[in-house]
């Protein structure tokens, strides 16, 4: 059954620093495909980090994989990911006629493929 | 063999990684190398040491290596025959190359915008609506005692703000620093700035409006119901104690970031802090500013208002400005397959837009001013490889609260500046259309 989620892009150090390394390098596209998600969400799924997940919106899709937040950073129900091309993938085009497409705050529904909980 | 490299070390030298600016750095540059970034966070010293001349062509023309003046002909060749070009990117480069963008978009009738658009373009709409209470960070250096970051996280993405100019220095009229100010942050979720606040409201998600209005009623002297914890996240006490503390503090500001404009509801969600802000200051005095990200992007901002007398958004196809958030804007024109070319300067959006904007981008003859290989730079019909601004080509750029600061290059690049391949591009454009 795919769980919905509210997700959050945004900034990280790390994002910050392997840019500057360059776009399509191993280190910024790891940390921009990363999700981060609450540590009870994760137990309940049975996720332990590592895992390649499938997230959809109403607009796209993209695998990321999963890593637990720290206690406390996320609430439950919230996921975050830094800002790349896989939060891209899932933000909608239409900007309400703002110039700007919803790009925090996105409704996703997120899947496990059988495989991983194998 | 053995190079003796030229060490010299340039002082007040200028980073552009982020909004913030900052102009003190102490380069350490050894030949075509900076070693050592005295001065820089995490950010900038990744954005100064990783810097090196890459071994590119100058320019691309369909992915093969061009010389420069082909590819000037080539890129002002699509830009005169495209009926519905777009000027798009322009904040990560200096001043003085917005201004010559702008002007080619003028002569080719094209729609420019900037990557505002995509950060704080709703704030910019709301400032229009509402106003803006707004100070320089030096102000808020010297005299701010209440400092409210809300939807930001200046620890990661802005990391010197609170060091250098809101939280920790000392200042004329809080001469002990931090311990002079009150630091709020409020943001959905706890992020790595909340262990340098001292109050940390965790909001529920796209729940700022609804928070920033129950504020401004508060401020007012409204009487709320407990129901608004249900609502915003927020404990109304909590919510009563902020706002006694905007009311009572001799000098606040509230920074804004795109955890209001990016949200649903965006300009409206500015709004509400902008109107919050004015309200304040029927009580002390009370300003907000938004962070703004990349180093010039502000500029961007002045640049193109002062040439069209708008910021972003703007159709010059007609001979005459018109501003248009939705229909002018790149994300919109692109996804609605409408631009049938485009001109962008120092931005990706084959990265950072959505699918069907770039599947129409990917369509369409474009060309790109990049000093880095990315995916915009992959798909370009000509590519050009530029100096980075502020390492290698000097210039101006604005600072996130507006003020212009000159940069200090620290060695040359062989590539061209974005100044002078738009200068080119012009130039050619002009004779195009001449004969
Ligand atoms: S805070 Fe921003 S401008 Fe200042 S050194 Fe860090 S990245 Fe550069």
């Amino acid at each position: 059954m795919p769980e919905s989620f509210i997700l959050i892009p945004g900034r990280t150090s790390r994002q910050g620093t392997t840019l500057n390394e360059g776009k399509l390098k191993g280190e910024y596209l790891r940390e921009t495909n990363t999700v981060l998600m609450n540590p009870d969400d994760c137990r309940r799924l049975g996720l332990k980090g590592g895992e390649r997940v499938r997230l959809r919106s109403a607009y796209g899709e993209a695998e990321a994989l999963v890593e637990p937040a720290k206690p406390g950073e996320l609430p439950s129900g919230v996921l975050f990911i830094a800002y790349g091309d896989t939060s891209s993938r899932l933000m909608g085009a239409d900007t309400h006629g703002t110039g700007m497409p919803d790009s925090k705050g996105l409704d996703v529904t997120l899947e496990i493929p059988p495989s991983v909980l194998q | 063999m053995n190079e003796t490299k030229e060490v010299k070390i340039v002082e007040n030298a200028t980073c552009t990684f982020c909004g913030c600016v900052c102009d003190d750095m102490v380069l350490k540059v050894e030949g075509n190398r900076i070693v050592e970034a005295k001065n820089a966070c995490v950010l900038g010293k990744a954005w100064f040491l990783n810097h090196h001349i890459e071994d590119r062509p100058v320019a691309l023309i369909d992915g093969k290596p061009a010389s420069l003046d082909a590819a000037v002909e080539r890129a002002a060749r699509i830009l005169t025959e495209a009926r519905y070009p777009v000027v798009y990117g322009l904040s990560d480069t200096t001043c003085e190359a917005q201004r010559i963008a702008v002007a080619i978009a003028d002569r080719i009738g094209a729609c420019v915008d900037t990557t505002t658009s995509v950060c704080h373009g709703p704030s910019g709409m709301a400032f229009q609506g509402v106003g803006e209470v707004t100070c320089s960070l030096g102000e808020v250096k010297n005299r701010a005692d209440l400092v409210i970051f809300w939807g930001s996280n200046p620890a990661e993405s802005h990391p010197r703000h609170m060091t250098r100019y809101s939280t920790m220095p000392k200042g004329l009229f809080v001469p002990r620093g931090r311990k002079d100010r009150t630091v709020v942050l409020v943001d959905v979720r706890r992020t790595k700035s909340a262990p340098a606040a001292d109050i940390f409201l965790q909001i529920k998600p796209r729940k700022d409006f609804e928070a920033l209005w129950a504020l401004r009623a508060l401020v007012k002297g409204v009487r709320l119901d407990d129901g608004i914890e249900a609502e915003t996240g927020i404990p109304l006490a909590q919510l009563q104690d902020l706002a006694q503390r905007m009311k009572s503090c001799k000098f606040g500001v509230l920074f804004f970031g795109m955890g209001l404009s990016m949200t649903r509801g965006k300009h409206l969600n500015v709004e509400a802090a902008l109107a919050l802000a004015r309200d304040l200051n029927e009580h002390t005095k009370f300003y907000i500013k938004p962070m703004r990200g990349h180093g010039n992007v502000t500029g961007a901002d002045n640049v193109v208002s002062w040439q069209t007398g708008y910021p972003f958004g703007v159709s010059l196809a007609r001979g005459f400005p018109r501003f248009n958030p939705g229909e002018f804007t790149t994300a919109d024109t692109l996804a609605r397959g409408e631009a049938d070319a485009a001109l962008i300067v120092a931005s990706d959006p084959m990265a950072n837009f959505s699918q069907p904007a770039r599947e129409h981008l990917a369509r369409i003859p474009y060309v790109v001013l990049d000093p880095k290989e990315t995916p915009t730079v992959g798909h370009a019909a000509v590519a050009f490889t530029t100096a980075t601004y502020g390492i290698n080509t000097g210039g101006t750029v604005y600072r996130m609260d507006d003020v212009p600061l000159p940069l200090r290059p620290a060695f040359p690049s062989p590539y061209p500046s974005d100044e002078e391949v738009l200068r080119r591009i012009e130039e050619a454009i002009r004779r195009f259309q001449n004969n």
